[in-house]
């Protein structure tokens, strides 16, 4: 009754369906850090008794809200019922263990970042160790602190008598790839702010540092611009209840600077924009039916002066609100039967030399609209195509892989011209399927296309993308969680990290954390947590 | 005023509904609105009333058999009330013709109950009659989803309900829900939720997959140590007495059975824990390899131990039918254990294991026949050959010649229910209800009498990859397909009509707090408030 014949004997035969059972060395520690010793002397930790401070060597201070706030977040997990898996007490138990009183961080480097933003070139590194009578989180600046503090919750674990407890550990981390995202798509769905800072705080859980924002697309514009503002109040699907107002778009970036997450806004043209036409008149092309406008709308209308006009003062208004260094835009997808079928562009088309290769006209436009975006100081990533159609891009562009079957062959050339690349082809978390996918996730190799050391060098990490079209705030949260976990440790963890069933013996009970720290984090195959999620 | 009429509160939903005074055109996408499932009658005028927040009242018809006394009602009136002037009504639509004159109000909403007995106090049962019939002005609990089906928002947002005449009853019988509590423990508030959300969509059967190998979070009074060695935590992780009554009574007022599932003898590692030699020990070579396989058929005290469990889970249960399962029932145990074999010898069974598995469950049967339970089985026990009863219910799992299956099962003469096209715990990206929403249960070669014995069917969720945080979004509002196709007549089949609905009713269980997932992009007026 339960299922399939054929699935049933699959899953007995195979040992990396079986729920396991097992429990990993590394206890639950997800991502893995790259040198972890834990050795099996342990120490309490007194609920009355326990403190994060600054060590007094620090260039962070209690002025450093940054810190604090993380203090009073990992505080509450690790003495609030952060220990998911009861854990065979140490040795010293007999003799009663030594407690552990203080977690010392210890912010080395004279500037700590503590007001600045995250970064692609920031260091994420720390070294944790954990021994008594104090811990000590040692780290360049605060990103890496930030990191350090989420292991240190990681290490502690309740004991048989439910007493808090972490073994005498020595860590030293920092991450593979530098740029570790999560996109969400908030157009086809509107999710609410709770939705976005709920999935922040689980992307801290798991080390990613980048929010991906696809703001905006062809069936809404929540995004409420202060410039146009008619785009969100005729392009959200309610202008009040389903737009993001700056309020909420600063609230957004500075929950995610709290956590180390850069938050890069997608906006994407000159294809998927419907929404953008419903605020802004002529901004679209006018597709034509015969020698008539249709009343349909096409791409952005690459052959007007206002077009740019626009594009110049809204790119402005986004360089301002938000303050990461890039910028994304798009660039994918864009049909061309529109523009064939308007005269106007077909005369442009004539006049510019561009013959019947349309291709030509959307680079013409992106082109311009790079210039313009350059203008406002910031750096931009684009989808591939727009790396395919022979863009001219700054040096720093970011080009990002996406479409599956070929994307070693993408990620070679890309980095073969030497643009700096970051990969999500593997990753579309919104493609579903019975199963553990996360496996497959798992077990991607970034770096497994043919080229050289130098362009290896040019991966800066990956993306997982989890598309809106069917996810809402009723689902996407376990939708996401676990399944990016995957990701996490893929694009955190040495290229060796790759043992499948230590995985799932780790990440079952990191997953079992997320839940008990209120995520409805899905379940990886049958078993149970401690403490089960609490809502429906 | 308004009344649902109904020949038994249980299914109260019967009846008629008939709203007059005043006007709306209700222009929903759908003509429908946002009935889910189609009721087989539905006349919808554009004359709307008002509902006014401090002046309507859902009450008792001075005709009706079923009065304050009836808590059922009662209880159903106040959900109702919640539901309808609460913030039930999802979509705003145009203000109808008369608006500037004012529309009518709606001040009543009349429940009558016809029969004598009005069922207030029983439990639903699978011969319930849940239509609702009626005269003019009248209506019930199936009535009382319907009539809040009816009630949307104007483009002022004041609640509003068109004159409408709605017959309606069930094209089968059996429309159930199979969740499994033993892969994932599920807490009792994810148990009641999803029976409340059933009854959004007036499915009215919970199959309670209870036990299974991974745990027995069952806490069985006769047997304690089954769930105390056998669930995931003999506290945190079982379903006490308590637990189970309250499942039961919550279920009841809202018209749904509750029909346990306890399969053996297959599916039953976890009650080897905490009831030593109730399985097979499995042989490596000649020694016992310290594993065990299913029930072992071969010693007295096995049924001695079944004799009193299904006892116990007799009274416990108060439906007329318990389900015993008797899937997937794997030899290679029983094949491996010396005395098994010589126990074949004995019988001439000769290698035919599925002789031995038909003699264990024919003594099972037997023994819960003792408990006046009726029961349903898993279809390979009838494919065995084994002895049913004629009131048995077979039930139609296997993918890929189910409609063969579903042919042979009533050749023979027994009722059934169709879950095959139903496994809820397959995903794929995209629209799958649509998949399920073109099932027809009765498409299979057979006589009239034959397809008179399919008496319903189960969307069945199975729990290896969903627990409380994920099981809610991944049966709504998938499970809505399968509660129209059992619900509505065989004819409502259009699949872009179906849509338009569902999508406004997707909105209506979310805004009610169910967390039921989307079909597509867009947007609900009031997106859910969890995350």
């Amino acid at each position: 009754m339960s299922r399939s014949v054929t699935l049933y004997y699959t899953e007995q035969g195979d040992p990396e369906l079986q729920s396991a059972s097992g429990s990993s060395k590394y206890g639950s520690l997800w991502p893995l850090p790259q040198k972890v010793q834990i050795s099996d002397v342990s120490f309490r930790l007194s609920v009355s008794g326990f403190r994060i401070r600054d060590a007094k060597e620090s260039s962070a201070g209690p002025s450093c809200s940054l810190l604090q706030n993380a203090y009073r977040r990992y505080y509450e997990y690790i003495l609030g019922g952060a220990g998911v898996k009861k854990q065979k007490p140490g040795k010293n138990w007999r003799s009663g263990p030594s407690e552990l009183t203080e977690l010392q961080v210890w912010i080395t480097s004279p500037d700590s970042d503590c007001d600045a933003f995250p970064s692609v070139t920031s260091d994420e590194s720390y070294e944790l160790t954990v021994d008594q009578p104090v811990a000590v989180l040692k780290a360049p600046n605060v990103w890496g602190a930030l990191h350090g503090l989420e292991t240190f919750s990681q290490l502690v674990y309740e004991d048989e008598y439910g007493a808090k407890s972490i073994n005498s550990s020595v860590i030293s981390d920092f991450p593979r790839f530098a740029h570790r995202g999560i996109l969400l798509d908030t157009s086809r769905h509107f999710l609410p702010i709770k939705v976005i800072l709920a999935n922040l705080e689980t992307m801290a859980m798991n080390k990613f540092n980048v929010f991906h924002w696809h703001i905006v697309d062809d069936p809404s514009f929540p995004y409420l611009s202060r410039t146009f503002p008619q785009l969100s109040q005729q392009g959200a699907y309610h202008p009040y209840t389903h737009v993001y107002t700056p309020a909420d778009v600063k609230m957004v970036i500075e929950f995610a600077r709290l956590r180390g997450i850069r938050v890069i806004p997608e906006f994407d043209t000159p294809g998927h924009t419907q929404s953008w036409g419903k605020g802004q008149p002529d901004l679209l092309t006018p597709c034509y039916s015969g020698s008539t406008p249709s009343g349909t709308f096409g791409p952005v209308n690459p052959i007007l002066n206002t077009t740019y006009d626009f594009m110049k003062q809204f790119f402005t208004e986004v360089s301002t609100v938000f303050p990461d260094g890039y910028v994304h835009l798009g660039g994918d997808e864009v049909d061309f039967s529109c523009w064939k079928s308007n005269p106007d562009i077909k005369k442009f088309m004539d006049q510019q030399g561009f013959g019947q290769d349309y291709s030509k006209l959307e680079s013409f436009y992106i082109q311009k609209l790079l210039d313009i975006v350059t203008t406002t100081k910031k750096g931009y990533m684009i989808w591939q195509e727009v790396f395919d159609n022979g863009v001219k891009l700054k040096p720093d562009t970011v080009v990002h892989v996406w479409i599956g079957g070929g994307s070693n062959e993408e990620m070679g050339k890309v980095t073969a011209a030497g643009y700096t690349t970051i990969l999500s082809a593997p990753w579309y978390l919104d493609y579903i399927s019975t199963g553990q996918d996360w496996q497959k996730y798992y077990k991607v190799e970034p770096l497994s296309f043919n080229g050289t050391e130098a362009q290896k060098k040019l991966v800066i990490g990956g993306e997982a993308c989890l598309w809106g079209e069917y996810v809402d705030a009723t689902n996407l949260t376990p939708r996401l969680w676990p399944r990016a976990s995957a990701v996490a440790e893929r694009l955190w963890s040495s290229k060796d990290v790759k043992d499948i069933s230590d995985a799932y013996n780790r990440l079952t009970v990191h997953r079992c954390r997320m839940v008990q720290r209120g995520i409805p984090a899905e379940p990886l195959f049958y078993g149970f947590c401690p403490h089960e999620y609490k809502g429906i």
